[in-house]
C-alpha cells in the first residue's frame, strides 16, 4: 500500500501498467517492485523447483524472487526483477514459472512431494534405466523447474557495445561512491561513476538521515549535479559493473533502453569495457536473511528493503509489520514506519542484550519459529525463553547483518576475509591489481564511515595517479556502532530456507555435509545453492555458516565458493551487440562484386571475401549446368575471373630473395627477372602450410601469392620469420592484396582477348609460359602474369583498384565477343580438379609435400622452414596416405566428397579405411565424376579398384586410382 | 586504345556521403598513396630525404606529420604511409603504391568520440589522444588505421574492400549515439 507522505516521487504523474494482464496504476520513479507493492501484490512469482508463492525479498538487483517477463511477442525479455525494472507507462509484466497463473499453480504439487526431492534427489532417482534419463527424466524435470522462457522469436531490437577510459572508475553511487568520485575528480582525475540503479545516492536514498545537515537523498542529489558539471566526470546511471579482468579492464552492463516505451533504434543496452587506470569499489553492501521456519512467505523481506520501500518510494508491504534482527541497524526500520504511521507489532532481537530505539514492543533474546498465511503473511509465531508467542503481521522485516558486495574484488581469483567483529567476509587489499575498496564494501557500516573512507581511499588513489588531491571536506552524518551477534539459522517445524532462488533450505546443506559433500564448492554443486541468476546473493554466507556448524569447522576454514563474472546478468544480446545478421563479420567486396550481382550471381564466401559462385542463364535446370557451361567455355574459348582476393605481398630489399629461399621449401633465388615461380610453404612441423607462385619483378623486388584464405596467416608468418629466425635479412614487405584489380583470362583464346585490351598489342614471343611484367591496359599502367590455374593459356592480368569495375566490364565484354565469358568458383575449382591442382581441400594441414606428390619441390641444397622436421622418418614412409585421382569404373558413378576408401572386398569399417576424398566434382570435359583424395601407399597403386564408401550420404562407388591430373597430363595447353 | 579509357571509382562510391544525428561521414580522397618500407639502417636517411623532398619526415610510432595537403602516417612498424604527393626517390627503402588499397573516410562532429568508441577499443580521448596521433587498431572486427584530424574529427582508413563494412559500423553506431539523445 501507499503511504502518504512518503517517497522522494510524490505528487509525480501516475503511471498506468499491467501485471498478468491486470491494469494497474504506480508513479513515476517507482520500480515495477515498488509499484506492486503499492497495488498490494503480494505472490509475484513462483519458486524455481516447489513452485511455492514468492513475494519480493528485496529492493535491488539481489532479488531472487519477483522475477518477471516484461513485453511480448519477439521483445519479451524474460527474468527481469522488478526490483530493477524502472515502470514506465504501457509496461507489459507477467510472472514466470507458473500455470496456469500465479495464485493458482498446478505444479505446486511438487511442494507436496518435496520430502522425496530434496538435495541429490535427481542424481538418485533417475539414474535407470539410462535411456530414460535424455528421453523422458529431463524433459519433464526441465519444464517444471525453470524461469522464464524465451519466445524462440528472431528479436530484431538493437544492442551495441562500447569502451570507455577513464583515470579512476568508481564503482557505485552510494556515500563512499560519491565521495570518491568528488574527491578523485576534484584533484583532477579523469572520472568515472558508475551506479547499477537509475538514481544515484545507494542507501542515502533509502534512509532517513542527514548528511551534513540535509536529508541524506538530497545532499546526494547536490554531489550529483555538482558531478554532472565538472567536465572530467562522467556518469553513468543504470549501468551494473559486471565483471573486473586483467590490466584495469571493467565489464559493464547499461540498461539504455529499458526504462521507457520501446523506441526503434534506440539500444536496449550497451555493454561496456571500461579500462581504468585505478577502481574504487563502493558497491556497498547487501543485507542477508535469516533461516527460519517457512521463511519464503510473501511479505516477509529483508529490514533494509522495508526501509527503502517506506522511504524512497513511500509503499509499505502490509497494514502491520514486524521486526526480527540481529543487529542494531535494523531497528530504524520500525522507528521509521512508525514515524510514517505504520503499525509495528513486535520487534524480534536475537540479541538478549538488546534495547529497544523508541517506543516499540521489543523482545530481546527472541527468534521467529513460525509464519502462518496461505497467499502471504498472516501472523508469526516467536520464541522467548520458554514461551511462545503469536504476533500478527502482514510483513516481516529480516536482518541477519550485511554481506559487503566483495564480489568484484573476487573475480581474479582472490579470495575474501572474514571478520569476526561485522560477521562478513571483507576484501582484501591487491586482490584486483588497481582497485581498492571502500565504504560498507569494506565493512564501513555507519553513513559517517562511508564518506570518509570514500574521501580518504580517492585521495590515496589520486597521490598514486600522481595527482594534487584536494582538500576535500567530509560532511557530518550518523556514526551509530553496527552490533552484531550471530544468527544463521532457527531451528523449529518447517523449511528453513537459505537460497529461495534454487529453493535450497537448511537440511539440503546438513544432507550434503552428511553425504560428505563437506567442502564449500561441492555443497553447493550437491544442493545448487548459489547457482541460481542471483548467483547466491542472499544466501552464501548463511549457507557455508549453517555448512561450517554441520561440519564443525569454522566460517573462514569453510571458505567461500568462487565469485565469478557476471555480478549480475548480463544478455547474450548484450555481448553479442553488432553481430545480428551481417552485422557478423566485414564483408570483403571485389571490385567485380555489382557486376557479379548484377549478373545474378550467388555468392560463396572464401575467408572474408565474397566471391561468384557461378553465372546462372534462363533455362539453367540447375547450378551444375551453369559451371559446365563455365568449363567448357574455358577449355574452348576464354574465360574471365576475378582472383583479387588472392593475397598479394609485396617483398623487397638486398635480402628478398633469401628470405624467399628461406620460407618456400623449392628455391627463387634462381628465379629470373620478369619470371614467375609456383612455391610450396612448409610450417614449422614440415607439414604444407600454403602454395602460390611467386614473381621477381625486379633484382631485389618480388610480388608473393597466396591463397585467398591464408593470405594473413602468411603474412603472420613472414613477419614471424623476419622478426625472429632471420632478423639479419635485410628485407621489408607489406600487403599490396587491395591495390591491385587482377582477373585470370583463361582459355585458348586469352591471348586474342588480351591483344585487344593491351596497349600495343601482346608479342607471344615477349610473353611465354610463366613470364610477367608492366603492361599498359588501355592506357592504366597495370601488370601482367602469364599463369594459369586452370590448365589453360592463360593470364591474370592487374590494374589499380579504382579501375577494377570498369576493367572487369571490358574482359567480359571482349570474352563474350569471342564466345567466351565470366566463370565462378565452381568452374574454377572443376578446372583445378581436371588438372589435379591442390587447394586447403588437400593442404589441409595434416599432410606433407611427400604426400601430395611435391617432395622433389623441397630442395636438398638449403634450409627452409620445416626442412628438418619434413625429413622425419614417419613423414617419408610409403605407407602414408598419398594424394591420387579417383575416377569411377562405371562413369555414371558418383564421388563425394568426404567419402572413405575401402579395398574393394573389404568391409567398409573404421579398421579398414584406407583413405579419403577430399575434392570432386562433376567434369564436362572428361563426361564423368573426378576426384582427388589421399590414399595408403596410393601413388604405387595407380590402376587399383578400389570401393568408395559414403557413410553420411549413403553413397557407395567403385573408383580406379589414378594420376592426380586427370587432363593434359604433359601441360601442352598451358604452354601454347 | 585511347588513353585512360577505364572509368574511376572511389572505394566508398555511391556509400557516402552520410549525415546521422550529429555527425557526418565523407569519403576523403587523399591522393597518391606510397607506403614506405626503410631498408636496416636506413630510418633517419629516409627521413631525411623525405623531409628535404616534401617537407614531411618519417613518423614516430603512432604519429603522423603534415605539411598542407602532404602527409606522412605511421601504419606499422618500420613502415607509413606518404598522402597526398608522388614519392621521390628514395633508395634507402621500399616504396609500394597504395593508393588504390584504402578506403579513407573523415567522420566529424561532437559526439565523433562517443560514436567511435563503440567501435574502436583504444584511448581516442582528446587528453591521451591530440590531432595528428594515429592508432592501427580494430574498427569493429576490421583492422583500421584511426587518425585524430580535429577537436571533433577522425580520419578513418580501412582495406577498400570493406568500405561497404565501414560504413555499415560507422553509421549503425552513429545511429545508437543519436538514438539515445
Amino acid at each position: 500500500m501507499r503511504i502518504a507522505g512518503r517517497g522522494l516521487d510524490q505528487g509525480t504523474t501516475s503511471v498506468p501498467f499491467t501485471f498478468d494482464g491486470e491494469r494497474l496504476t504506480g508513479r513515476a520513479g517507482d520500480t515495477l517492485a515498488a509499484a506492486l507493492i503499492a497495488n498490494d501484490k503480494r505472490v509475484v512469482a513462483r519458486s524455481f523447483k516447489y513452485h511455492r508463492p514468492r513475494g519480493i525479498l528485496t529492493a535491488g538487483s539481489e532479488e531472487p524472487n519477483a522475477l518477471v517477463t516484461v513485453g511480448h511477442g519477439p521483445q519479451a525479455d524474460p527474468n527481469v526483477r522488478a526490483t530493477v525494472q524502472e515502470l514506465y507507462e504501457g509496461l507489459e509484466a507477467r510472472s514466470q514459472n507458473a500455470y496456469p497463473s500465479v495464485d493458482f499453480d498446478l505444479m505446486a504439487v511438487n511442494d507436496l512431494m518435496s520430502p522425496f526431492l530434496g538435495a541429490g534427489f535427481y542424481y538418485k532417482t533417475f539414474m535407470w534405466p539410462k535411456s530414460f534419463w535424455e528421453k523422458l527424466y529431463e524433459p519433464v524435470i526441465r519444464r517444471a523447474a525453470g524461469l522464464g522462457a524465451l519466445s524462440g522469436l528472431a528479436n530484431e531490437d538493437t544492442y551495441e557495445k562500447a569502451f570507455a577510459h577513464c583515470d579512476v572508475l568508481v564503482i557505485g553511487a552510494g556515500a563512499a561512491g560519491l565521495m570518491a568520485a568528488w574527491a578523485a575528480a576534484r584533484a583532477g582525475a579523469d572520472v568515472i561513476l558508475a551506479d547499477e540503479d537509475a538514481r544515484m545516492g545507494g542507501r542515502l536514498l533509502a534512509e532517513t538521515e542527514e548528511v551534513s545537515g540535509q536529508p541524506g537523498h538530497a545532499w546526494a542529489a547536490d554531489r550529483v549535479a555538482e558531478l554532472a558539471a565538472m567536465d572530467n566526470v562522467r556518469l553513468m546511471p543504470r549501468t551494473a559493473l559486471t565483471g573486473a579482468y586483467d590490466q584495469g579492464t571493467f565489464g559493464a552492463l547499461e540498461r539504455v533502453g529499458r526504462h521507457h516505451p520501446h523506441r526503434p533504434g534506440k539500444p536496449l543496452e550497451c555493454f561496456w569495457r571500461i579500462v581504468a587506470r585505478r577502481a574504487i569499489l563502493c558497491a556497498g553492501a547487501l543485507e542477508r536473511p535469516v533461516a527460519f521456519p517457512n521463511n519464503d512467505r510473501p511479505g516477509i523481506m529483508t529490514a533494509g528493503a522495508v526501509r527503502a520501500y517506506l522511504n524512497r518510494w513511500g509503499v509499505v508491504a502490509g497494514r502491520k509489520v514486524a521486526v526480527f534482527a540481529n543487529n542494531d541497524g535494523a531497528h530504524r526500520t520500525a522507528l521509521d514506519l512508525m514515524a510514517a504511521g505504520v503499525d509495528v507489532s513486535a520487534v524480534i532481537d536475537s540479541r538478549a542484550e538488546a534495547q529497544a530505539l523508541g517506543d516499540y514492543k521489543l523482545f530481546a533474546g527472541a527468534r521467529v519459529i513460525g509464519t502462518r498465511g496461505r497467499k502471504g503473511l498472516e501472523s508469526l509465531s516467536l520464541r522467548q525463553g520458554d514461551r511462545t508467542l503469536r504476533i500478527e503481521a502482514e510483513c516481516l522485516a529480516v536482518s541477519g547483518g550485511w554481506n559487503p558486495s566483495v564480489h568484484l574484488a573476487c573475480h581474479m581469483n582472490g579470495r575474501p576475509e572474514w571478520d569476526a567483529t561485522t560477521l562478513s567476509f571483507l576484501p582484501r587489499s591487491g586482490m584486483v591489481p588497481g582497485m581498492v575498496a571502500a565504504g560498507a564494501a569494506r565493512g564501513q557500516f555507519s553513513t559517517a564511515a562511508c564518506l570518509a573512507d570514500g574521501a580518504r581511499v580517492a585521495a590515496d588513489v589520486a597521490a598514486e595517479l600522481g595527482l594534487t588531491p584536494a582538500d576535500t571536506p567530509v560532511p557530518d552524518a550518523e556514526d551509530r556502532p553496527y552490533r552484531i551477534e550471530e544468527l544463521w539459522a532457527v531451528e523449529g517445524r518447517g523449511r528453513k530456507w537459505l537460497d529461495f532462488q534454487n529453493d535450497v533450505h537448511v537440511k539440503d546443506v546438513r544432507l550434503a555435509a552428511q553425504e560428505n559433500f563437506r567442502s564449500v564448492e561441492h555443497m553447493k554443486r550437491y544442493t545448487t545453492q548459489g547457482m541460481a541468476t542471483d548467483q547466491g546473493k542472499n544466501s552464501n554466507v548463511a549457507a557455508l555458516a549453517v555448512l561450517a556448524d554441520a561440519t564443525g569447522r569454522s566460517i573462514p576454514e569453510t571458505g567461500t565458493t568462487t565469485f565469478r563474472p557476471p555480478y549480475t546478468p548480463v544478455s547474450i544480446a548484450a555481448m553479442g551487440a553488432g553481430a545480428q545478421g551481417m552485422g557478423f563479420a566485414p564483408r570483403r567486396l571485389t571490385t567485380s562484386h555489382k557486376a557479379s550481382v548484377d549478373r545474378g550471381a550467388p555468392m560463396i564466401e572464401a575467408g572474408l571475401w565474397y566471391r561468384p559462385a557461378y553465372f546462372p542463364k534462363p533455362g539453367d535446370a540447375s547450378w551444375q549446368e551453369a559451371c559446365n557451361r563455365e568449363v567448357t567455355t574455358v577449355r574452348t574459348a576464354v574465360g574471365v575471373c576475378d582472383v583479387s582476393t588472392l593475397g598479394k605481398i609485396d617483398i623487397q630489399g638486398p635480402d628478398a630473395a633469401a628470405l624467399l629461399d628461406f620460407v618456400y621449401a623449392n628455391t627463387f633465388s634462381t628465379l629470373k627477372v620478369g619470371r614467375v615461380r609456383y612455391g610450396l610453404m612448409l610450417r614449422e612441423d614440415g607439414h604444407v602450410m600454403d602454395d602460390g607462385t611467386t614473381a621477381r619483378l625486379g633484382e631485389d623486388h618480388f610480388l608473393m601469392t597466396t591463397t585467398t584464405a591464408a593470405a594473413g596467416l602468411v603474412m603472420r608468418h613472414l613477419e614471424w620469420v623476419a622478426q625472429t629466425l632471420r632478423p639479419e635479412l635485410d628485407v621489408v614487405f607489406t600487403s599490396a592484396t587491395e591495390h591491385w584489380a587482377q582477373f585470370a583470362v583463361a582459355g585458348p583464346k586469352s591471348r586474342d582477348l588480351l591483344d585487344a585490351v593491351v596497349d600495343g598489342g601482346l608479342d607471344p614471343a615477349a610473353w611465354p609460359f610463366m613470364a610477367c611484367g608492366a603492361v599498359d591496359v588501355m592506357g592504366v599502367p597495370g601488370r601482367l602474369f602469364r599463369i594459369s590455374f586452370s590448365g589453360e593459356h592463360a593470364y591474370e592480368v592487374a590494374v589499380p583498384a579504382r579501375h577494377g569495375a570498369a576493367l572487369y566490364r571490358v574482359l567480359l565484354a571482349q570474352a563474350e565477343a569471342l564466345g567466351g565469358g565470366a566463370y565462378g568458383i565452381e568452374a574454377l575449382n572443376v578446372l583445378r580438379i581436371e588438372k589435379g591442382h591442390v587447394t586447403h581441400a588437400e593442404i589441409h594441414g595434416r599432410t606433407t609435400a611427400f604426400d601430395i606428390g611435391c617432395e622433389g619441390m623441397v630442395s636438398k641444397k638449403k634450409d627452409c622452414v620445416g626442412f628438418a622436421t619434413s625429413r622425419r622418418p614417419g613423414l617419408l614412409e610409403d605407407s602414408r596416405e598419398q594424394l591420387v585421382g579417383l575416377k569411377p569404373v562405371d562413369p555414371a558413378g558418383r564421388l563425394t566428397g568426404g567419402a572413405h576408401l575401402f579395398a574393394e572386398t573389404a568391409d567398409p569399417v573404421r579398421s579398414n579405411d584406407q583413405g579419403y576424398v577430399t575434392s570432386t566434382c562433376h567434369s564436362p570435359t572428361l563426361g564423368h565424376d573426378l576426384a582427388l583424395g589421399f590414399l595408403a601407399n596410393g601413388r604405387a597403386r595407380h590402376g587399383e579398384t578400389i570401393k568408395m564408401v559414403d557413410h553420411l550420404r549413403g553413397v557407395t562407388t567403385l573408383a580406379r586410382v589414378c594420376e592426380p591430373v586427370f587432363f593434359d597430363r604433359k601441360g601442352e595447353r598451358v604452354r601454347g | 586504345m585511347s588513353v585512360a579509357n577505364l572509368v574511376v571509382l572511389s572505394p566508398c562510391d555511391g556509400l557516402l556521403p552520410g549525415t546521422i544525428g550529429a555527425v557526418s561521414i565523407t569519403e576523403t580522397t587523399p591522393g597518391r598513396i606510397t607506403a614506405i618500407l626503410p631498408f636496416k639502417g636506413q630510418d633517419d636517411a629516409v627521413s631525411v630525404a623525405l623531409k628535404s623532398a616534401l617537407g614531411v619526415g618519417f613518423p614516430a610510432p603512432g604519429r603522423s606529420q603534415a605539411v598542407g595537403d602532404v602527409r606522412t602516417l605511421w601504419v606499422g612498424r618500420g613502415e607509413a604511409l606518404l598522402m597526398g604527393a608522388d614519392c621521390p626517390d628514395l633508395p634507402g627503402a621500399a616504396c609500394v603504391d597504395q593508393s588504390d588499397a584504402w578506403a579513407t573516410v573523415e567522420i566529424t562532429g561532437t559526439p565523433v568520440e562517443e560514436v567511435l568508441a563503440r567501435l574502436v577499443p583504444v584511448d581516442l580521448r582528446a587528453a591521451t589522444f591530440d590531432p595528428g596521433h594515429t592508432a592501427r587498431t580494430l574498427l569493429g572486427h576490421m583492422t583500421a588505421s584511426v587518425t585524430r584530424t580535429g577537436a571533433s574529427a577522425f580520419e578513418i582508413m580501412v582495406f577498400r574492400s570493406m568500405a561497404e563494412t565501414l560504413v555499415e559500423n560507422l553509421a549503425h553506431a552513429a545511429s545508437a549515439v543519436a538514438a539515445r539523445s
